[in-house]
């Protein structure tokens, strides 16, 4: 059994700190884990992915065609570049903010990220969309995009990890002045992916561990009745 | 013992490290600049000798020397550095070595960011040396410490080759962080042992031909040398390196296929190899790069007269060129096994016209969309990077001038992109110098123009220059001093004066360099002053013989922006500034040109472009 996610976006998010953390996490959790970084001549602009697995069985370094059980793109149209690697039934957490290619001005390719959204959204059942600039507004810099959608994806339990874990290789990782912002940035995206929960009820065989806790259950149940009042007062009102 | 997770290449630095490691040389190529990066940062009490050699043919040569009085040296460099590093290599193959000499030289299957698709174990059979093929990360760290050992053994130089997947991938790897280096007995002199004469070279040669086979023998019994399936077996898979793991991935467990790992190509393990493939009539080579293993199976058929076939990439059942992939290597043992049928592209349109169909029949309107295609990312100068300015200052000095532009090796290959369009040829470390020399020969009206970076400069570029000094030839050789190995991650290098031990050297200037080669005229400009940087470079156009400019201006990643530019509402949307220069920072957002704060670093090129003076710039 492995467990593999990829990550992927454009030189420069942060994609490998993020692959850096998950790697971080799965070691405190005492499993085995590889990874591999594409980068090329990339790092000015281009394409990036980091291939993560966690698991036993492992061999190749990366994550062969069809069988990524995440990816986090964070970028619409690399998340579409990916999607090769992603396997049946497997899940996507992707940024709507769309990335010019850096040489737009020069070369227009009228690409602006809704199609690629729309193309997800039709193809991936497990698809949660985030917009980076929105959930990362309360920290100041969509910098930390890297790291609050790790906590989407705890949140939204794709990812079997403690909640601690992270938290304790992020405060290993990352330079002590950033760290308090990004347990934040976590800790901010873990709350939205919270509440993508009822979404997904698919997935929890996608999950290989993790039970959740008391209070996330409770935040879920009472997202579910806002939902379910919600939808009486709608009910109400068009009576 | 320590655990930590780690990339190959610092396994890779690790292993030498645990392995007793005294000198350790190198010259940067992806994707093997890491290592001695790692040995440095942990050589804290300096008990290593750790340097950036200028090129790979010094590190090879500092280590023969090292070696002779008995330490345990390592040179790294990529594959393409080898064939710098091979006149010394050749020979110390005939003399030997007497401390463990191992020379990691990393293979880049794609290619992924280099100028061909070598085999470094090909070059081992070359020079008839040991060769070590690592998997995984892991094996690294532990095969490196193997090649010392062997090196020591049979007195010779070895091979290592990982692979831009291994150099690149991580792993949790537990190492010995107390290991320190081994205690280095002295240089004795033998000069009927160090001094390489044609008598010796024979000798020695009927030496190495004899021991090989022995080396071979050995390597038989060496453990990651190794096969895994049940007897009476009829097919076997034969990998190495990576292409191994893609094969485990897909076999897994399995015993009814024989999977053989070669973990040392050469000298040939033989008897390993007669025995894993007993009783197989059928082998697939899984391989990159070179058919290497392929081809050794047939001699090693053809030699003991084995009822077997070989299949790979010289019977078409694996690609010629370019890398492995997981699923591609699934895909040929999958049709070598019979367990996979050929993809019928026929078929599988056919099968979307079906189901297209269907989907009306049944009332199913929404047609599910195509796949977008997503945008080329082409890889761009940096936002501000002085490179730009260098090429365009030479550019817009040769408007309708006759030109030609000879690029090199480094971040500066970039300028061939649009809009600038500043390469017209790019060959190997150096060259673009020579050749300059070459084209001017064949057209004496035309200018030609060398651009080169500061560290191929110290590579390989000071022969060209002397060359075209020496035979009065006429060009401009533009050197892009951005005082740093950019490309490769950012290394010191002579003209930087930092070395790897910490200290602060005497920097070489690339200008005294240059006089002392017989320039006659060398000038230094700052290519961010666009007024500046023309007018030297038309002052050298008018004069013949070897001319020098050095534009001198730090890459960004090494400094700090302390300021950025903005667009006023002067601004008349010409889009001189994006069409000219194209740089990254700027574009077009609701038909209004806009320069990106973030990525922008002041560096005020644009503001010298621009007709209405609309761009101005700001303190950070
Ligand atoms: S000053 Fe102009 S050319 Fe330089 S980085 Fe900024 S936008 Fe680009
Ligand atoms: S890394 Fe430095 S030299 Fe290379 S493109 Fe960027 S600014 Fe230029
Ligand atoms: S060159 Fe000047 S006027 Fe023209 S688009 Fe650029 S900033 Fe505007």
């Amino acid at each position: 059994m492995s467990y593999n996610i990829l990550l992927c976006g454009v030189g420069g998010q942060g994609t490998v700190l993020a692959s850096k953390l998950l790697a971080a996490s799965a070691m405190e959790n005492n499993e085995t884990v590889h990874s591999a970084e594409t980068i090329g001549m990339a790092q000015r602009g281009g394409p990036v992915s980091s291939h993560v697995r966690i698991g036993e069985d492992v061999y190749s370094p990366l994550i062969p065609k069809h069988s990524a059980d995440l990816l986090i793109a964070f970028e619409p149209s690399e998340a579409v570049r990916n999607l090769d690697f992603l396997k049946d039934g497997g899940a996507v957490i992707v940024n709507e903010i769309p990335m010019m290619p850096v040489t737009e001005s020069l070369q227009p390719t009228g690409y602006n990220g809704r199609e690629m959204i729309r193309f997800l959204k039709q193809k991936i059942q497990k698809l949660a969309v985030v917009n980076a600039d929105e959930l990362c507004a309360p920290l100041g810099s969509s910098k930390f995009f890297n790291v609050a959608v790790l906590g989407v994806a705890l949140g939204a339990r794709f990812l079997h990890f403690e909640e601690e874990t992270v938290k304790n290789t992020i405060a290993k990782t990352v330079k002590e002045k950033f760290v308090e912002s990004n347990i934040k940035a976590f800790e901010i995206g873990k709350e939205v992916g919270l509440s993508m929960k009822p979404d997904f009820d698919a997935l929890d065989n996608v999950v290989p561990k993790r039970e959740m806790t008391e209070e996330e259950r409770n935040k879920i149940i009472a997202l579910e009745e806002q939902i379910q009042t919600a939808k009486e007062r709608r009910y109400e009102t068009k009576q | 013992m320590k655990t930590e997770y780690m990339m190959g290449n610092s396994a890779i630095a690790l292993g030498a490290i645990a392995a007793g490691v005294n000198v350790a040389c190198g010259y940067p190529g992806t994707p093997s600049s890491e290592i001695i990066d790692t040995i440095a940062k942990h050589n804290t009490n300096k008990a290593i000798h750790v340097e950036w050699s200028v090129n790979e043919k010094s590190a090879m040569e500092v280590v023969a020397g090292a070696s002779y009085a008995g330490a345990r040296c390592l040179v790294t460099m990529k594959m393409m550095g080898l064939n710098v590093a091979s006149d010394a290599l050749m020979s110390l193959a005939y003399v030997g070595v007497e401390g463990g000499v191992v020379i990691v030289s990393a293979d880049d299957p794609g290619p992924i960011s280099s100028q061909t698709e070598q085999d470094t174990r090909l070059f081992a059979k070359y020079c008839r040396i040991p060769v070590f093929d690592p998997s995984s990360v892991e094996e690294a760290y532990k095969m490196i410490q193997d090649a010392f050992d062997y090196s020591e053994k049979y007195k010779t130089p070895v091979l290592f080759r990982p692979t831009t997947r291994i150099d690149h991938a991580y792993a949790a790897v537990t190492y010995d962080e107390t290991a320190t280096p081994k205690e280095i007995p002295g240089f004795v002199k033998n000069s009927k042992r160090f001094v390489i004469f044609p008598r010796l070279s024979r000798m020695n040669h009927e030496m190495i031909e004899k021991r090989n086979p022995e080396i071979g023998e050995d390597f038989s019994s060496y453990k990651c040398n190794s096969f895994t399936g049940k007897e009476g077996n009829k097919k076997a898979v034969i990998a190495g390196g990576v292409s191994y793991a893609y094969a485990k991935e897909y076999l897994q467990d399995r015993d009814d296929v024989t999977l053989i790992h070669v973990a040392t190509p050469h000298p040939l393990p033989e008897t390993f190899l007669l025995n894993a493939l007993k009783g197989i009539e059928e082998v697939l080579a899984v391989e990159e790069l070179f058919p290497y293993l392929e081809e050794e199976v047939l001699l090693l058929s053809g030699k003991h007269k084995l009822n077997l076939s070989v299949y790979g990439k010289h019977t078409g059942h694996m690609p010629t060129a370019g890398e492995n992939t997981a699923e591609g290597v699934a895909e040929a043992i999958g049709l070598f096994l019979g367990e996979r049928k050929p993809e019928d592209p026929g078929k599988k349109a056919f099968e979307g016209v079906v189901d297209k169909i269907k989907d009306r029949l049944s009332g199913n309107e929404e047609v599910m969309m195509e796949e977008p295609k997503a945008p080329m990312r082409a890889p761009v100068l940096c936002a501000g990077c002085p490179h730009r300015a260098s090429f365009y200052a030479v550019k817009s000095a040769m408007k309708g001038k006759k030109a030609n532009f000879s690029g090199d090796i480094g971040c500066y290959t970039l300028g061939n992109a649009m809009p600038l369009d500043m390469v017209d040829t790019c060959l190997c470390m150096g060259a673009g110098i020579t050749m300059a020399q070459g084209l001017h020969w064949t057209d004496e009206e035309c200018v030609n123009f060398a651009f080169v970076g500061d560290s191929t400069f110290f590579a390989s570029g000071m022969t060209g220059v002397a060359n075209a000094v020496y035979n009065q030839a006429d060009l401009i050789v533009c050197v892009l001093d951005n005082s740093t190995t950019a490309m490769t991650g950012h290394q010191p290098h002579p003209g930087t004066g930092i070395t790897m031990m910490g200290d602060v050297a005497n920097a070489i200037s690339i200008e005294a360099v240059l006089k002392a080669l017989g320039v006659k005229k060398v000038l230094t400009v700052n290519p961010l002053d666009l007024k500046a940087a023309t007018e030297a470079i038309e002052e050298c156009a008018a004069e013949s013989g070897v001319k020098a400019i050095i534009f001198k201006s730090p890459c960004i990643a090494i400094t700090k922006a302390t300021e950025k530019c903005v667009i006023s509402d002067r601004c008349i949307s010409c889009k001189k500034c994006i069409r000219e220069i194209g740089c990254p920072a700027i574009s077009v957002v609701d038909e209004k040109v806009i320069i990106d704060p973030n990525l922008c670093t002041g560096c005020g090129l644009c503001t010298q472009i621009c007709p209405v003076a609309a761009i101005e710039k700001e303190v950070r």
